[in-house]
């Protein structure tokens, strides 16, 4: 299966159609077909080059890590596709559409680095913001927020304001937001990336589960190669300077996951996979820096 | 997973009354007591000092021996001092206040309410008005760039030379008592409303904006549900001072028009007829009043932070 793939940007052939290779006969379209997308931002000392000629197609239902060093436009990446960025190159679909159209339809979920939480709402209230705005009647609310609560293991904290909760619960208050408009797409940048590494190895496992029962398309940013293939059905390896991407690693572990699988042969060649395409990054950096 | 939550319990409403408890206890009050107690000690003095040379006068035109303890008997218990004494402005509050009917128009408790009910709708007044101007100027660019410099240059007129203005002109179209007043007051109150609130409504970050900008919500929304409650941290500081001001709004508004009742018409006969010392009660009035407005904004406050989940 080979639904999502990338064009080496260095190669000079034209880059396949965004429909190419989708296996899933009932979905017209992938979930996000990028194209030749560049994004430049015109900086104080000078242009700087966040996105260069990415192509990249993800097919629903897939789990896509974006991993690279810092700087390598992840973020931009993900802000494009929510459409909170403008490239000032190429075309980009999401379910088909602009991206505008996709975030007028509330298409996709968007958990950011922080919580994001609103301190005056309560932990309820806050997963209700987004059903609020939608125009949900109160009853409908209190249902689905409370539904988004206990898949992520918070029911019986919704009168809790985000003070009163650690960073891993807070942060799986911003899952729950995500996820109780019941969007097709959830956009993560890097959500556990401030949290210690067992409340970070619980949360894998929780959106493992969650992802598995509600077959979401999750695009993903980590720093973390074992997160990331634990997770992931692909791994887009990008490198900065400009920020482009440098290899599209399949992840074909078996779907059901538990944390053991990290210490299996096939868990640990798809992670010295995405290591030395890291280091391929960095490796021809150099030249494009200069 | 490690479900750590800080379960600290909120602490009841009425807990915070407890604070002033805790000053006794942690021993502030002996030095404020100390305090109070050494201004009473100088006033007294005070008092003997201002209102010896006409004492000493009278003493000389109805030519009597006096001694010093007579003189500063006679100094504490004049009828027009220069300064009456705390003994004196006390009796006068006392009689004033306590001993009679809240009806009477000389009653310190029924002008207290005059200048206190148009205060507070002045204030009301003046609150609305700055945060209008104040999502005004958030919202619409060209505003932002016109109106700031007619605020500021509002509050550069002095108060004094305008209120008998706003008094006179209001008058004639026929509004008299507590409007002309309220006006006054919400001209002076508006002011701290509009600048807290202007940078309360731009208070939220980059992130808490974007969120909105992810379920598409419209600009009302996310007013209603993001710059509003943000800005509430920034609108009370602001509405503590806008009271203060609306208070000395509605005092001046009831200096220049001879008005008959309200605490600036007190201080007005007061002065006018030399009796000191119903100036003087009249203004610790003033103070007092001034202490229950910022109170009930405190008030005010603290449900507000408590309902918004009472962080500490
Ligand atoms: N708003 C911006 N203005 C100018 N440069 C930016 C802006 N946002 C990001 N960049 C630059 O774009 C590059 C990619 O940033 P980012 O997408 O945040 O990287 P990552 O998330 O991979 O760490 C960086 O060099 C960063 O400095
Ligand atoms: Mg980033």
């Amino acid at each position: 299966m080979d639904a999502l793939r990338s064009t080496d940007p260095r190669r000079t052939e034209p880059p396949a159609p965004s429909h190419h290779g989708l296996t899933d006969e009932d979905v017209p379209h992938p979930a996000v077909a990028a194209h030749d997308l560049s994004l430049v931002f015109q900086a104080g000392d000078g242009p700087v080059t966040a996105l260069a000629d990415i192509d990249l197609s993800i097919a629903r239902h897939d789990f896509v890590s974006l991993i690279g060093p810092s700087g390598c436009g992840k973020t931009t990446l993900l802000r494009v596709i929510a459409d909170l960025a403008q490239p000032t190159a190429g075309t980009l679909l999401v379910d088909g559409g602009t991206p505008e159209q996709a975030r007028r339809d509330r298409a996709y979920g968007y958990v950011f680095q922080s919580p994001a939480l609103y301190p005056w709402r309560n932990v309820r209230r806050n997963v209700e913001l987004p059903l609020e705005i939608m125009g949900l009647p109160k009853s409908d609310r209190q249902r689905r927020a409370a539904d988004a609560l206990k898949t992520v293991g918070l029911d019986g904290f919704e009168r809790k304001f985000p003070w009163q909760l650690s960073g891993g619960m807070q942060q799986r208050v911003s899952i729950a937001r995500a996820m109780g408009f019941e969007p097709d797409l959830l956009l993560m940048d890097e959500p556990f990336g401030a949290l210690d590494e067992i409340t970070r190895d619980n949360l894998n496992l929780h959106l493992h589960g969650l992802w598995q029962q509600s077959r979401l398309t999750v695009i993903f940013v980590t720093h973390s190669i074992p997160e990331a293939v634990f997770l992931s059905t692909h791994i887009v390896v990008m490198s900065p300077r400009p920020g482009r991407i440098v290899e599209v690693i399949d992840c074909d572990l078996p779907r059901e996951r538990t944390l053991a699988i990290r210490e299996t042969p096939e868990f640990l060649a798809i992670a010295q996979r995405v290591r030395e395409g890291l280091h391929a990054g960095r490796s021809y950096e150099g030249p494009e820096a200069a | 997973m490690a479900q750590i939550a800080v379960a600290t319990p909120r602490p009841p409403l009425w807990a915070t009354s407890r604070r002033l408890g805790g000053q006794f206890r942690r021993g502030s009050t002996l030095p404020i007591l100390a305090i109070l107690a050494a201004l009473v000690v100088v006033w007294f003095a005070g008092a003997v000092w201002l209102n010896a040379p006409r004492t000493i006068e009278g003493f000389e035109r109805a030519e009597l021996d006096w001694t010093a303890r007579d003189l500063v008997a006679a100094t504490w218990s004049m009828d027009r001092p220069v300064l009456p004494t705390p003994a004196q402005v006390f009796a006068d509050l006392w009689e004033n206040t306590v001993e009679r009917s809240v009806t009477s128009r000389r009653s310190l408790v029924f002008h207290a309410w005059v200048t206190f009910s148009s205060t507070v709708l002045g204030f009301l007044l003046g609150s609305a008005l700055g945060v209008l101007i104040a999502s005004g100027m958030v919202h619409v660019r060209t505003l932002d760039r016109s109106l700031m410099p007619w605020v500021i240059a509002s509050q550069a007129v002095p108060i004094l030379a305008i209120a008998p203005m706003i008094v006179v002109v209001l008058g004639n179209l026929g509004l008299t008592g507590v409007v002309p007043k309220a006006i006054i007051s919400a001209y002076l109150s508006f002011f701290p409303v509009t600048i807290g609130m202007v940078k309360g409504l731009r208070s939220p970050d980059p992130l808490q904006l974007d969120l909105m900008r992810t379920y598409s919500a419209d600009r009302r929304q996310t007013f209603r549900m993001l710059r509003w409650p943000a800005s509430v941290d920034f609108l009370f500081p602001s509405l503590k001072v806008a009271i203060a001001l609306a208070l000395v709004g509605a005092i001046v508004g009831e200096l220049p028009t001879g008005a008959q009742a309200g605490l600036g018409a007190r201080l007005l006969t007061g002065s006018y007829f030399g009796q000191t010392v119903q100036l003087w009660s009249a203004l610790v009035m003033c103070a007092l009043l001034a202490m229950v407005c910022i109170l009930l904004v405190s008030l005010a406050e603290r449900l507000v932070h408590a309902a918004r989940g009472g962080r500490p």
